[in-house]
């Protein structure tokens, strides 16, 4: 098995991953656990895919699996902000809609096929001299400009969150809402804009599978991807960087037992399968050792908050 | 309009659901002026502040700020008025360092890294005499910079009318005065500064004026030089009251319960009592005093049995107590009530009546299979009689009870049980003046009755009348242990802070504390 490839499929199986984190840091920072992510990156996937496949344009592709993921993000958020409800129900409802949306929508769509056009137009990009690194060098930097994307956006949350005055005012909403609202922030503007903003990435994770990775449309196609992002969340520690590892880290698990049986390794699929998910519990075991490191969650998260309480 | 008035209310109304919590309520606080506002629990103060600082809109009346009329529908609009509010519950983020707390909220800059940043709230903290390790985080650090840091942001945030919510509650002496003279700081600057306390002495002290609300209502607004505490405690109960609290000398006890070298350890195997030693005797109040969270939680449970202690003796009249449980205690025939700080969480069930929570301690004393509530009837209506419980019933879910009922049907409960040791943790607080003194003779006469009773406390100078002798905590280890009548707060405060008493231990009670 050469390591190389195996590496460049792992970043591209880990892309629409990555996505999703970002999507759920977003949501999570502002200390709303969302578990409705798998739901938005089918409706994402779906709206991408229907609008690719009919305009051929992969601009209005991404922006519509965007805004598709943005308005189950908003459902979300309206019913968990604005009408207190409670925040894991209403993760598990959306997730359960965004599966109907687009199987519905997605009836006459399966097995059809991104065209050359589209496809030409995620086709992989090589980065000069940074290409020209050895073993990762192919793998990470001739890749398809939406792996690009999703590289870019981790950093720009990155320094967002850690050096921004936005960033420190959504952080401190998650921590505690009362302190942030004492100190003058608009708690409920920065939980909107987060919550949609997170969907519309988790919409671009979706959109990632029909567009690239298959290319073509299947009916439930992200698989359960969207739990895996809200398990590696916490596996790596609220951090956006980090987040760009841990994709390729589970992207690399996902197609571990095809390669593997490629390479004449037998190997139980189902074990395959389970490997991300038991990776992910370990990690928690693990982690709950060591309580009061840098890497915990945020404290009010999945606390609805009111102001004029007695 | 007059340019030195900072803040106007004039007819401030609130209410929640059928309570009115502010009726009419004017107020005038001028520039470079400290004003009190002084109630008892209930009286609405925290109410009225809440609206000044945005929390709360009012249903009725105005507000005017430095002579402009404004609507303050957000907390972010009281910043931009110059209104700052220092809560009773401070507003941080634990795994925020110092700086991102005081920042956040701020906008004058994109990114959280420029220079002038901490410039700017160093030469702040030089201009009110504050000190603050920017980067420091706020879990690393004590009550006292806690609320220091509290203040910077406050003032980082630009404001000039400075709203102080209890702030001393929690505070040594030592740091109590710190913060008077940043207040006077902020005085000469021309800040109007509002506070709200309970404590009379400090009133006295640092303010110019002084408005006293009840039930809602501004029952009188008067200057510091011309009334007396007496008058104001007056005007907030709404009838003459000594201030007093009654001692009884009872004739000197026997030792009943001796604890040595008693040390507990957290889960992460600190510390959180340190070779502790004492003796408790029986007609005796023994207060502790000490910096909240010094140990004193773990002494009241280790002394009930209800947590498990890592070394050290509880001898109870030659019986060793250490590794029982309350039940085994009980069953040897030791009677040891316990008055948990968090009441309503430890102490009673709040969605039970009297009669179920009486029940708790009781119901494996009787015979057979379901429990009797016959006989605990009559004793909860006795508990409401003679302490003058003021209930729906004896069946009402306790929690819906106030602060004050909800006490006395706790220590009615423990005192039930005719206890030769009373453990009381912070019995007062939250209780308003009226119910607080009940709650002290209360204690009294079981004092006289011949109880040992240990009284943790926060308010020194009860603590100074109520008890015979005071243990003094920090850090989990005892730093005194000392006669209450012969003892100045300021060297509990050093004692507090972690000076030890210089003298040999006082641990009879029979010899008497020299303040060297």
């Amino acid at each position: 098995m050469n390591i190389g490839l195996f590496l460049a499929a792992a970043v591209i199986a880990g892309t629409p991953l990555l996505f999703a984190t970002l999507g759920g840091i977003l949501n999570e920072k502002v200390g709303h656990l969302n578990l409705g992510v798998e739901g938005m990156m089918l409706m994402g996937a779906i709206i991408g895919f229907m609008l690719g496949f009919k305009t051929d344009n992969a601009f209005i592709a991404l922006a519509g699996a965007m805004a598709a993921g943005a308005l189950g993000a908003l459902i979300y958020a309206v019913l968990t902000i604005s009408f207190h409800a409670n925040q894991v129900v209403t993760g598990l409802a959306l997730t359960i809609f965004g599966t109907g949306f687009s199987s519905f929508l997605g009836q006459s769509m399966v097995g059809q096929i991104v065209s050359n056009k589209l496809k030409a137009s995620f086709a992989p990009v090589r980065v000069p001299l940074l290409a020209d690194i050895p073993v990762i060098g192919e793998a990470v930097f001739n890749q398809s400009s939406f792996v690009y994307l999703g590289y870019v956006s981790a950093i720009i949350l990155f320094i967002y969150f850690a050096y921004t005055q936005w960033g420190l005012n959504a952080r401190m909403v998650g921590e505690n809402p009362a302190a942030a609202d004492a100190a003058g922030i608009a708690v409920n503007l920065y939980k909107y804009t987060h919550i949609v903003i997170g969907g519309a990435f988790c919409g671009l994770g979706g959109a990632f599978l029909p567009l690239v990775y298959v290319p073509a449309w299947q009916d439930g196609i992200t698989a359960g991807r969207g739990w895996i992002a809200v398990a590696l969340i916490i596996f790596i520690g609220w951090n956006p960087m980090k987040a760009i590892l841990g994709g390729v880290l589970f992207g690399g698990l996902d197609i571990l037992g095809l390669r593997l049986q490629g390479a004449g390794v037998h190997i139980n699929q189902y074990f395959v399968d389970m490997v991300p998910y038991i990776v992910t519990i370990l990690v928690l075991v693990i982690g709950g050792f060591h309580k009061g490191s840098k890497a915990s969650p945020p404290k009010a998260l999945g606390n609805a908050y009111f102001r004029e309480e007695r | 309009m007059n340019q030195t008035v900072a803040v106007e209310l004039k007819g401030i109304t609130k209410t929640f659901g059928t309570v009115v919590a502010n009726e009419k309520v004017n107020l005038t606080v001028q520039k470079g002026e400290i004003h009190a506002l002084l109630g008892e629990n209930g009286a609405g103060k925290s109410t009225l502040v809440n609206m000044l600082s945005g929390l709360y809109s009012p249903d009725g009346g105005y507000i005017y700020i430095r002579g402009k009329r404004v609507q303050l529908t957000s907390p972010k609009q009281a910043i931009e008025y110059g209104i700052g509010m220092v809560h009773q519950h401070f507003k941080l983020v634990e795994s925020f360092t110092a700086k991102e707390n005081i920042i956040a909220g701020k906008r004058d800059t994109w990114f959280t890294t420029h220079k002038h940043i901490e410039d700017k709230i160093l030469s702040l903290c030089e201009k009110y005499d504050l000190k603050v390790e920017l980067s420091k985080r706020v879990e690393d650090m004590s009550v006292g910079e806690k609320q220091m840091l509290e203040i910077i942001k406050v003032l980082y945030q630009g404001a000039d009318i400075l709203i102080l919510d209890e702030p001393t509650a929690v505070l040594t002496p030592q740091e109590v005065e710190r913060l008077f003279n940043i207040i006077r700081k902020m005085k000469e600057q021309d800040c109007a500064v509002i506070l709200i306390t309970h404590k009379l002495h400090e009133v006295m002290a640092i303010c110019d004026k002084v408005s006293v609300l009840r039930r809602g209502e501004n029952v009188a607004t008067v200057k510091i030089a011309e009334t007396t505490p007496t008058q104001l405690v007056e005007l907030m109960v709404g009838r003459p009251t000594d201030l007093a609290i009654q001692n009884y000398k009872v004739a000197f006890g026997e030792p009943i319960y001796k604890v040595n070298n008693l040390t507990v350890k957290d889960k992460e195997n600190v510390s959180v009592l340190d070779q502790v030693s004492f003796v408790m005797n029986t007609g005796e109040i023994l207060g502790v005093a000490g910096v909240a969270g010094s140990g004193q939680k773990e002494l009241c449970e280790a002394l009930c049995g209800t947590s498990k202690i890592s070394s050290g003796e509880l001898i109870f009249k030659e019986q060793h107590l250490e590794g029982k449980s309350p039940r085994e205690i009980y069953n040897r025939g030791i009677h040891i009530g316990f008055v948990p700080e968090d009441r309503l969480g430890m102490g009673l069930v709040g969605n039970m009546g009297i009669v179920d929570n009486l029940l708790l301690k009781e119901y494996y004393i009787q015979q057979g299979l379901l429990v009797n509530r016959k006989g605990l009837k009559d004793k909860a209506n006795n508990l409401i009689h003679t302490l003058e419980v003021k209930t729906p019933g004896i069946d009402h879910p306790v929690k819906q009870l106030s602060g004050g009922n909800i006490q006395k049907v706790l220590i009615g409960r423990e005192l039930a049980l005719s206890p030769d040791v009373l453990v009381t943790s912070y019995p007062v607080r939250g209780l308003d003046i009226g119910a607080a003194y009940q709650i002290y003779d209360l204690l009294n006469k079981e004092k006289q009755k011949g109880v040992s009773i240990l009284f943790v406390g926060e308010d020194l100078d009860v603590l100074m009348q109520i008890s015979d002798r005071i243990l003094v905590l920090c850090d989990g280890k005892v730093t005194g242990l000392v006669n209450a009548r012969e003892i100045t707060k300021e060297a509990l405060g050093l004692m507090m802070a972690g000076h030890v008493q210089e003298e040999g231990g006082d641990y009879s009670g029979n010899k008497s504390y020299k303040n060297a």
